[in-house]
């Protein structure tokens, strides 16, 4: 590393924190426009959201009277009232809510003894296993569906069994999406445990569930908050897969319900649609309101890990 | 394992304990991993396979057709244009959205750390609502007859724009909100990724006199490779193959011209009622993306021996 | 309480032996200190003895049972984690008596034998805190007491001090050797910190490649190694070694160059002499036992004149450092001796104190 500090102030010389000179000019220059795009870039990401919402406060009279779409002028709760008073929407929202929450279940029941293997134990192709799991999360539902389609319609051919346009078909499928991902963060956050506590548990006499159960899954606890608010808002977001199973509007859960049966024709209630999609989104939005970390945690897991 | 020496009969007794127990730990850790394996070999790997035997048949699934229908697609230019569309779409908007996200990431970052939590917080927003439910205020932003962004170009003398009406408009339309959604996952990762470069790096290369660009190109950049290839990677996947959004803006529209892989095949395959068409389709995307994986994957290997 | 018996005992991975064939015999009661360099074998033997590592040759036995396939829970064993392996989402009850919970020993049974455990390691106070709220000192008492509950047959330790500052280190040093005391059990205790083996142990053995080189009490391996690296490994500073020749002129006298030459001590006569004209012979011999020469020597002593290289003051001592012909040596000083670079100083070599070494096969002779 060469030689002579670019700074003339004699602090930054000696080394001492400099108390006046260019590193604090610079650095209060950089936080000035870093505010500024900050603020930029805020209201590019806040827009689509505000909008919605004061959209969902319109009557249908005042968004038609095409007024200043920015502002509403008189704001009404009709819009939320329509909805939750409507048995479809809440149809809807029951559907998603239970679909969601099963598939958590599943995908929770799957991944974590899963994970556990593959972190500490070395068994037959675990090595293969851990890189099919992470390819997996490459091969896209788009690619998927198709082929799915086809088979539980060849399924409910030949059991008689009625699958298609079930929502409850669903939770066989959407542990596709939520269970590579969630298995791979919890490898990351069993893996990061120390291998003495292991140890320390074998000689304290446990067998390989106990420690599942007394000691990885506690002190993991926070990465499995993580991969639960994963698997949740995943199967609630889900869109394609609905879209190609379910028709019927009792079986549609709210992504499709939303899309297919609320815009009707070329009459768009756009107020309630905007209400719709903000009630939509409200379960996701309130995890993650509540439990950021958690949720970033589940992200930024994944990732560092590979 | 060599074998053990002959030993007292407490042993003989148990049976060569320890050797058992290492064993039954295999079956054990197997048999913990057998859902997740049934889970992948059943619903992703059979169906990944089951589609190629699904692309050579004919519409009516009963006659082998072989390449007949990738005959029959690259006949078509609007398949051409639906490969070519695929790729732009993907390139483009994950370069912006990994350009905003590293920007972005440094803005936040350079704010003291009480703010930071408030603005990751704010910037975020757009990944948590379900992209159905976001991509359809867009829809309403854009909308022919009434849309704000239209209203804001008339007060200010700019001439409206047929957002979804024109093709090229389209086109960036649909690029817009797929940076939208998807620029603050790339925020995330990369802000994690910013903290963990050691700030000395930094105060050495301000004593060496490297100015803020030199800093971010000599040490930001190569702490932050692996990051960048990882998102990057995922992110062509994902985008390359989304469907939500172009669906619900366009739904391929206008006249087909804004269709890419996900929503023609769904067009073909479920809409039109023509399965093997569709699994055609979509089979395409597989080289595209198993080719950027390798490269990628690649990519990370060597950087990770370097490391 | 229970002896520990390692007979003809390897351990291999893939191609690479680890510890390639360690018989000891510990009694009951007895601290034990495995010692020696990274890479020894130490810590691979003591995992042994809990069952962690698989035995690839020989047998360990504990009490009069083989246990060579024993898992380590039924062992009757506890151990001691340099990293003390405690699980940081339990109290320290809980911590403590987890093994105990899992074998569904009574509740009053557990209770006594935590409170007992924790008034021997004076952790009452601490019981129902969780590891992350305790200090690093703290936390090894916790580990302690976690193994103390389990009235074990054999105590084991990996390193438990490597992770402390070294204040820390002499403290606890002396919470275990009291706690010893107390609760005399057999203790096999792993460390590569001679000054721990040494103010530990009962009988130390030191390790290096995989094999024993010597077992003994601090002491004895102190004044009779049997080999070079035993010498040159207990002891800080650590021994010199002088390349030389015996000569005879009158008496038996040890030649480093053409300026010094030591005599060897009247009853080691008859043991070297049968050495004169042996090639590659080394003179050991301690810091400590070559100090600045006082106007009247001690029995034993002899003089001779160096100029000093460089000077360490210590406080206590001043750490003095000279070249003989090329050799670096290390003597113990006095402060006010006038230890200085450049210095010439008087010192004097205590030559009862002195080792002969065959710098061929590294043994003492």
């Amino acid at each position: 590393m060469s030689s002579v500090p670019q700074a003339s102030s004699p602090e930054v010389l000696t080394g001492t924190p400099a108390r006046s000179g260019s590193m604090k000019e610079d650095r209060r220059r950089a936080l000035y426009w870093s505010y500024f795009f900050l603020v930029l870039f805020a209201v590019f990401f806040l827009t689509p959201p505000i909008y919605m919402l004061i959209t969902s406060l319109k009557s249908s009279a005042e968004i038609g009277a095409i007024t200043n779409p920015w502002f509403v002028y008189h704001p009404t709760l009709d819009n939320y009232t329509a909805l939750l008073g409507s048995e479809q929407y809440l149809t809807f929202f029951k559907n998603s809510a239970v679909v969601s929450v099963v598939v958590v279940i599943i995908t929770m029941l799957i991944s974590i003894p899963a994970a556990f293997a593959l972190a500490r134990m070395k068994f037959w192709g675990s090595a293969t296993l851990g890189m099919g799991v992470f390819l997996t999360y490459l091969i896209p539902e788009t690619l998927l569906f198709i082929p799915l389609f086809k088979i539980f319609a060849w399924v409910q051919d030949l059991t008689g069994i009625e699958v298609m346009n079930h929502y409850w078909v669903l939770m066989f499928i959407y542990p596709t999406l939520t269970v590579p991902f969630c298995t791979w963060i919890m490898i990351g956050y069993f893996a990061s445990i120390p291998k003495e506590l292991d140890e320390a548990a074998l000689i304290d006499g446990a067998g390989y569930l106990q420690m599942l159960t007394k000691i990885f899954i506690p002190v993991a606890l926070p990465g499995i908050i993580a991969a639960t608010i994963f698997a949740f808002t995943v199967s609630w977001a889900d869109f394609l897969y609905p879209m190609a199973f379910t028709t019927s509007a009792d079986q549609l859960v709210l992504p499709a319900g939303i899309v297919t049966i609320l815009i009707r024709g070329d009459v768009y209630a756009w107020g309630q649609i905007m209400a719709a999609c903000l009630l939509g989104a409200l379960p996701p939005l309130l995890i993650y309101a509540f439990l950021m970390d958690y949720y970033i945690a589940g992200l930024t897991a994944g990732a560092t890990k590979g | 394992m060599a074998a053990v020496l002959p030993s007292s009969k407490a042993a003989a007794v148990r049976g060569g304990g320890l050797r058992r127990f290492a064993r039954r730990k295999s079956t054990i850790a197997f048999l913990m991993a057998l859902p997740l394996i049934a889970l992948i070999g059943g619903l992703v790997v059979y169906p990944a396979l089951y589609s190629v035997h699904l692309a050579t048949l004919n519409k009516s699934m009963e006659r082998f057709v072989g390449f007949g229908n990738f005959e029959f697609l690259f006949k078509r230019d609007l398949f051409w244009m639906v490969v070519k569309q695929s790729c732009i779409f993907a390139i483009s908007a994950v370069l912006f959205k990994a350009l905003i996200g590293f920007c972005v990431a440094h803005f936040v970052h350079n704010v003291p750390a009480k703010g930071q939590r408030k603005w990751r917080g704010m910037l975020l927003i757009p990944w948590v609502i379900p992209p159905a439910m976001s991509t359809l205020a867009w829809f309403w932003l854009f909308d022919p007859s009434y849309s704000a962004f239209n209203w804001i170009f008339e007060r200010i003398g700019l001439p409206s724009v047929t957002w979804l009406g024109d093709p090229n408009w389209a086109r960036f339309a649909v690029i817009l909100v797929n940076v939208w959604y998807g620029a603050p996952f790339f925020l995330i990762m990369y802000l994690a990724a910013l903290k963990s470069v050691p700030e000395q790096l930094y105060e050495a290369a301000a004593i060496d006199g490297a100015s803020w660009w030199q800093k971010i190109w000599y040490v930001t950049l190569p702490m932050m490779r692996n990051i960048i290839s990882i998102t990057v990677l995922f992110s062509l996947i994902v985008t390359f193959a989304n469907f939500d959004i172009v669906r619900i803006l366009t739904s391929g529209g206008p006249i087909d011209q804004t269709h890419i892989f996900a929503t023609w095949a769904f067009k073909l395959g479920i809409e039109g009622n023509d399965i093997p068409l569709g699994a055609s389709v979509s089979l395409f995307m597989f080289p595209i993306l198993a080719i950027a994986a390798v490269f990628i994957l690649r990519d990370i290997n060597r950087r990770g021996n370097e490391a | 309480m229970a002896q520990v018996n390692l007979r003809r005992l390897v351990k291999t991975y893939d191609d690479t032996p680890a510890v390639r064939g360690i018989d000891l015999d510990i009694p009951d009661k007895e601290f034990v200190v495995l010692v020696g360099p990274s890479g020894c074998g130490k810590t691979t033997t003591l995992r042994m003895i809990a069952g962690l590592e698989d035995i690839t040759e020989g047998d360990v036995v504990i009490g009069d049972e083989v246990v060579n396939d024993v898992p380590p829970k039924d062992r009757n064993i506890a151990m001691v984690f340099q990293n003390y392996a405690l699980y940081p989402h339990m109290t320290v009850r809980e911590n403590m008596s987890f093994g105990l919970r899992l074998k569904k020993f009574p509740k009053d049974d557990i209770e006594r034998r935590v409170q007992n455990a924790a008034r021997i390691l004076d952790i009452g106070e601490l019981l129902e805190r969780k590891p992350k709220q305790l200090s690093g000192g703290q936390r090894q008492r916790v580990a302690m007491g976690r193994a103390i509950v389990r009235d074990p047959k054999v105590f084991l330790f990996d390193e438990p001090l490597s992770n402390l500052d070294a204040k820390l280190r002499v403290q606890m040093r002396t919470e275990i050797k009291k706690v010893h005391q107390k609760v005399r059990t057999t203790t096999v205790y792993v460390t590569h910190d001679q000054v721990e083996a040494m103010t530990l142990a009962d009988r130390v053995v030191v390790m290096n490649g995989g094999r024993i080189e010597q077992v003994g009490a601090p002491n004895e391996l102190y004044h009779s190694p049997v080999s070079k690296f035993v010498a040159g490994f207990i002891g800080s500073p650590a021994m010199n070694f002088l390349p030389c020749t015996l000569e005879e002129a009158g008496a038996l006298r040890v030649r480093l160059n053409e300026a010094i030459a030591l005599p060897v001590p009247q009853d080691r006569t008859a043991r070297y002499r049968p050495l004169l004209g042996k090639q590659d012979l080394q003179l050991g011999l301690r810091p400590e036992h070559i100090v600045d020469a006082r106007a009247q020597l001690e029995p034993g002593q002899h003089a001779f004149e160096a100029t000093i290289d460089v000077a360490e003051p210590m406080g206590m001592e001043t750490l003095a450092y000279f070249q003989v012909n090329g050799v670096d040596v290390c003597a113990r000083v006095h402060p006010n001796a006038g230890a200085a670079a450049g210095a010439r100083l008087r010192l004097a070599a205590d030559m009862s104190c002195m080792h002969l070494i065959d710098g061929a096969t590294g043994r003492v002779l």
